[in-house]
């Protein structure tokens, strides 16, 4: 639980922010919320010889509505997600769905930005960005990029963001349709054994904690599309996946959850 | 002694109180060991084996002796000669039992997963935590055994020096014949296997140690965040060689116990040692994910229960067969753990006769010990599982196989078939409050409809009827069974010039609220106010005697000789009042804080007066000594037996496997209650710890010996969004056994919550087939019973 020596730099601005990424090369790391980051560090699973803490950078935090589409800065907690009257207006899911991540400690520290880059398959917020069809702004030495959620998550833990990038915004369409959140666990606080987000009746549909990436559940998009029943199209929820085993779950027992919290999740967002 | 109702008349006991240890706590201002600030202190860290069993082949330290603020590195070996004697097991239960050789650090092999195999000494944490990447240790992986019956084979002995993995059988079969007759005419005949999960303790504050030596005279301070500083002190003396009088134990504030911190560590001794050693203090802070591994597990055992009854479910024999998890060495008192269950496999039944054999055997597992309950919750569980089984053969109702089998009311004190004295008890109201709390005709109801429409959301009723040993130890009894100690408590009550008092108890508190409870008895007794009564504890020096915390034992018996204590300092007071009145001590009445003149109501003198007039002893009767103090020592002469109905609705989801609990409902008699504030707080907590084991917490190992829920993401402790608003009442049936009438109640609510749940689980299962589940009933576990009682599959 004692973490390794570390340098540490204060970044006040994203540029900042850039230029110790690109000068510290792969050994840095950014810190938001620290919520994922930290605990690593005090097993030694994660030894980054420069933290750049981005956790100040306050013009990066903030929700905003344009038209038909939600901008979320990359430093935007869980708890302001949670909170916004503004989101619970325009993105009813999200709001939502934030607010099912651990507890309310780490929601008041870990940000939007966070956890997407963490990529972490078993974390609520990246499924719904994926079933939302968001797109993430990335800035680097080179300028600012857009990637399409359905692009950005390429492993366990892994995601599109270069070494010397950092995630700066967070964009959905606004999204009012019908939705549900199905969160399986056994604690208040835990991660999902298996999650199902529901978009717009249907039209979105992802898992959490299904593989070693957050998945589109594409198959039972097109059923639904197709005019399947919530169960015909639940049944399918699993197909192509290759969920992992723990003291929770294996496997096969993972898959069925997938079907059952699905054809739930669907019925309830109307599907 | 007979006890039909209080003692108490001074309105201060039986009232709720706030505690008063709660603004330190709950503001963070309380110290911990982690809290202490130990100028020039070392920092001690542990190279624990990554393996559950392996030859350390060489180590090498030279590396972690280069990396900056390391200044030393022992192995093993260095510390060879360092001991006086291994770590303690204080319970021999059998003349014959194996107690394999068990030195703070392992020499040669690693026994389990956690086994520390050298130990660093640096300048910070930070250093220490750096230096044991730097200890390169050569390791020849073994062969583990993990599991009791693979263990119990001997196809592979873990210990060269036992020759065997079996550390003893421990049987208690008072009438072997009747035991067989009374199967042979059984007309109901259940035998029932059961699995208890290991179990990880989880103190709030993990375990953490300071050595602190004296300059120049040999003395040697040890904090520790321990339950038995006393005991504590006579076994690291012995162990570490060092005279007792030279070793103070202080236990500063302690998050927690649960039995775990009833131990005496390797950490504890290597502080000493090496603080001996360095001639500097020496500290060590576990970490979490450490403590999983190196603080001493709970249950895990495998039991069969076999009931006889006759044809209405009246039982007629008991007889149980242990398989027990010593682990992979025996801790301070875990070989007697399951014998404190061993007399109550029968319940709170009435049973003529009775059998109980307990094998217990090495795995390469972190070592087990004592754990809320230790011994009773095992029992508990077998029987009121096995009941709910009985009740089904016979055809009646779980309520109704209980009532047609509980103790009769006249029978108390009851002499048991395992040999015990029942102090007092009265069952069946607790069943019939706790039914009528929990709506049990209404919910049989709902049941009944949601069955009958096909709901897939199924209703579970179980029911848990209890009665528990507690209040350790009448030390006769403790001979008998072998245990290396008496089970007594000590106190002094003093009484200050000003007429404030000090009360110095022998119970070291870890969180239960001793102060609070201790003040309230002495002030109710002398007529003053609860926060005029300052409560000394758990520092060897200032309370030297004592036998600590654990067991339910604090209030029956440390509380017992805290009120002995006070009735001698009243009856001295008495005398000198008598004197100061001109009076004949039997004409004083004692009533809210004055002693008065029976018929004179003008001729009194307030306690005050006396407590100065004792302190100046300007005139005392003569040949008396100065000052109002008394010190009492109290051995009980009987364990006491708090019992109690605990009911416990949950609803399954046939789709997932998910078991909600929806209502809980607990009818307690602990006798007498001094707070019943601190007593509804053990009850919440306790019923909580157990039901954690019914559906969440599992120490799992995997086939290799390494634990796979070594944090608390892994290993799932509930927390409050987990708990529901529990229905509680209580009983009051004073125990004979002491003069306040009290029983214990830290452990109850573990007790008898563990079988109320899984019997609720089982029950809204049952109409498929299912008639057991494995804990903890976690929704896969549940839901492939389904499966497999539907025969299909996911
Ligand atoms: C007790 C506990 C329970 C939790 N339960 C849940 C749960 O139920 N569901 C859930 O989804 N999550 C859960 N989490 C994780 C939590 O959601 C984290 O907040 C989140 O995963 C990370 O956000 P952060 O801001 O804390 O990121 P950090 O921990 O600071 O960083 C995480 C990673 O992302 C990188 N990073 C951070 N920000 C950026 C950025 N702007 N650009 C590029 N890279 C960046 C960091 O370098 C690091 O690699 C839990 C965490 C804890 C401690």
């Amino acid at each position: 639980m004692i973490p390794a020596a570390v340098d540490y730099v204060l970044a006040d601005s994203a540029e900042a922010a850039i230029a110790a990424l690109t000068e510290a090369g792969d050994e840095a790391k950014l810190l938001a919320g620290g919520q994922s980051l930290v605990p690593l560090m005090r097993l030694r699973l994660a030894t980054p010889s420069v933290l750049i803490d981005i956790g100040r950078l306050d013009d990066l935090s903030g929700i905003s509505i344009d038209g038909d589409t939600v901008s979320i800065g990359a430093l935007t907690t869980h708890s302001a997600l949670e909170h916004s009257a503004d989101l619970a207006a325009a993105c009813p899911l999200l709001a939502h769905v934030a607010a099912q991540v651990g507890d309310p400690a780490v929601r008041h520290r870990g940000t939007l930005g966070g956890s997407l880059a963490h990529a972490d398959p078993a974390s609520d917020l990246p499924a719904a960005v994926l079933a939302l069809g968001g797109t993430l702004v990335a800035s680097g030495p080179g300028g600012s990029r857009e990637i399409a959620a359905t692009d950005f998550f390429t492993g366990f833990l892994e995601s599109a963001l270069g070494p010397d990038e950092l995630l700066t915004e967070v964009r959905v369409p606004v999204s009012t349709g019908g939705w549900c959140y199905q969160k399986f666990n056994r604690r208040a606080q835990d991660w999902a054994i298996v999650g199902v987000v529901v978009a717009e009746a249907g039209a979105g549909v992802a898992l959490v904690n299904m593989g070693s990436t957050p998945l589109r559940a594409s198959g039972v998009e097109a059923a639904v599309a197709g005019g399947a029943s919530a169960g015909d199209a639940a049944a399918v929820a699993a197909d192509g996946t290759e969920p992992p085993t723990d003291n929770n779950a294996d496997g096969d027992y993972r898959a069925h959850l997938a079907r059952v919290l699905t054809e739930r999740a669907l019925t309830a967002a109307g599907a | 002694m007979t006890v039909t109702e209080t003692p108490f008349t001074g309105g201060i006991v039986g009232k709720p109180r706030l505690r008063r240890e709660d603004p330190a706590l709950l503001t963070g201002e309380a110290k911990f060991i982690d809290d202490l600030q130990i100028p020039g202190a070392l920092w001690l860290a542990c190279v624990r084996s990554p393996y559950a069993h392996a030859r350390i082949t060489g180590i090498d330290t030279s590396a972690a002796l280069a990396i900056a603020g390391v200044v030393a590195v022992y192995t093993g070996e260095d510390l060879a000669d360092a001991w006086a004697a291994p770590l303690p097991c204080a319970w021999p239960v059998t003349d014959d039992m194996k107690n394999p050789a068990h030195y703070p650090i392992a020499q040669g092999k690693a026994n389990y997963a956690g086994d520390i195999v050298a130990v660093v000494v640096a300048e910070s944490r930070y250093a220490a935590a750096d230096g044991i990447e730097g200890v390169v240790v050569d390791y020849e992986p073994l062969e583990a055994v993990v599991t009791i019956e693979d263990a119990e084979t001997d196809r592979l002995v873990i210990h060269d020096d036992c020759g065997t993995n079996v550390s003893y059988v421990w049987e208690l079969t008072p009438e072997p014949d009747a035991v067989t007759a009374a199967f042979a005419a059984a007309e109901h005949h259940i035998t029932e296997t059961f699995v208890h999960q290991r179990l990880i303790p989880t103190a709030m504050e993990p375990r953490g140690v300071a050595a602190v030596p004296a300059p120049h005279n040999g003395d040697m301070t040890l904090y520790s965040s321990t339950q038995i500083p006393h005991v504590l002190r006579v076994m690291a003396a012995l162990t570490v060689g060092i005279p007792e009088q030279k070793l103070r134990v202080i236990a500063p504030s302690v998050g927690g116990g649960f039995g775990c911190k009833l131990n005496v560590y390797a950490e504890e001794i290597l502080c000493i040692v090496l603080a001996q050693r360095h001639g500097v203090p020496v500290r060590w802070t576990e970490g979490r994910t450490e403590a999983a591994g190196s603080t001493v597990h709970g249950r895990a055992q495998r039991q069969t229960i076999e009931l006889a009854a006759d044809a209405d479910g009246k039982l007629t024999a008991v007889r149980a067969t242990l398989l027990a998890d010593m682990g992979a060495y025996l801790q301070l008192v875990a070989p007697g753990v399951p014998l404190l269950g061993a007399f109550l496999y029968h319940g709170l039944y009435d049973v003529p006769v009775y059998s109980f054999t307990c094998k217990s055997v090495f795995t390469n597992l972190t070592p087990t010990d004592a754990y809320r309950g230790a011994g009773r919750p095992e029992a508990t569980y077998a029987i009121e599982r096995a009941m709910d089984a009985l009740a089904v053969a016979v055809g009646v109702g779980q309520d109704e196989i209980r009532s047609r089998n509980f103790i009769p009311t006249e029978k108390f004190p009851y002499d048991s078939p395992a040999g015990l004295i029942f102090d007092s008890g009265n069952y069946q109201p607790t069943l019939d409050r706790a039914k009528e709390l929990i709506d049990w005709d209404g919910r049989r109801a709902e049941q009944a409809e949601r069955r009958a429409a096909g709901s897939t959301t199924h209703l579970g009723l179980g029911i848990s009827s209890y009665v528990e040993m507690c209040g350790l130890a009448p030390s006769r009894t403790l001979a008998a069974l072998n245990y290396g100690a008496g089970g007594w408590e000590s106190a002094t009550v003093r009484i200050l010039p000003t007429c404030k008092v000090q009360v110095v108890t022998g119970a070291t508190p870890h969180g239960q609220g001793h102060e609070t409870c201790w003040s309230m008895i002495v002030a109710d007794q002398l007529g003053i106010d609860p926060d005029d009564v300052e409560v000394l504890h758990s520092d060897t020096s200032i309370s030297p005697l004592g036998m600590d915390t654990y067991g339910s034992r604090s209030l029956a018996v440390g509380g017992t000789a805290i009120w002995m204590a006070t009735e001698q300092v009243i009856d001295k007071a008495r005398a000198i009042a008598a004197h100061m009145l001109e009076a004949n001590a039997d004409d004083l009445e004692f009533a809210g804080g004055t002693f008065s003149v029976r018929g004179s109501p003008d001729k009194e003198v307030p306690l005050a007066g006396v407590a100065f007039g004792a302190f100046t002893a300007h005139d005392l009767p003569d040949g008396m000594e100065p000052n109002l103090q008394a010190q009492v020592t109290f051995d009980p002469s009987n364990f006491v037996f708090p019992f109690g109905t605990h009911i416990a609705v949950v609803e399954v989801d046939e789709a997932t496997g998910a078991v909600e609990l929806l209502d809980y409902a607990a009818v307690d008699d602990c006798g007498n209650q001094i707070n019943p504030l601190i007593v509804e707080g053990q009850l919440h907590g306790g019923i909580v710890q157990g039901i954690a084991q019914a559906l969440w917490e599992d120490a799992a190992y995997d086939a290799d010996g390494q634990c796979r829920a070594a944090n608390l993401a892994d290993y799932l402790v509930p927390s409050a969004a987990e708990c529901i608003d529990m229905k509680l009442d209580h009983t009051v049936t004073p125990s004979p056994s002491n003069p306040m009438g009290v029983k214990g109640i830290g452990e109850a609510g573990t007790i008898a919550s563990t079988p109320a749940v899984m019997n609720a689980v089982v029950d809204a299962l049952r109409p498929m087939g299912i008639t057991d589940i494995t804990m903890p009933a976690s929704p896969m576990t549940v839901r492939r019973a389904i499966e497999a009682a539907q025969g299909g599959s996911a």
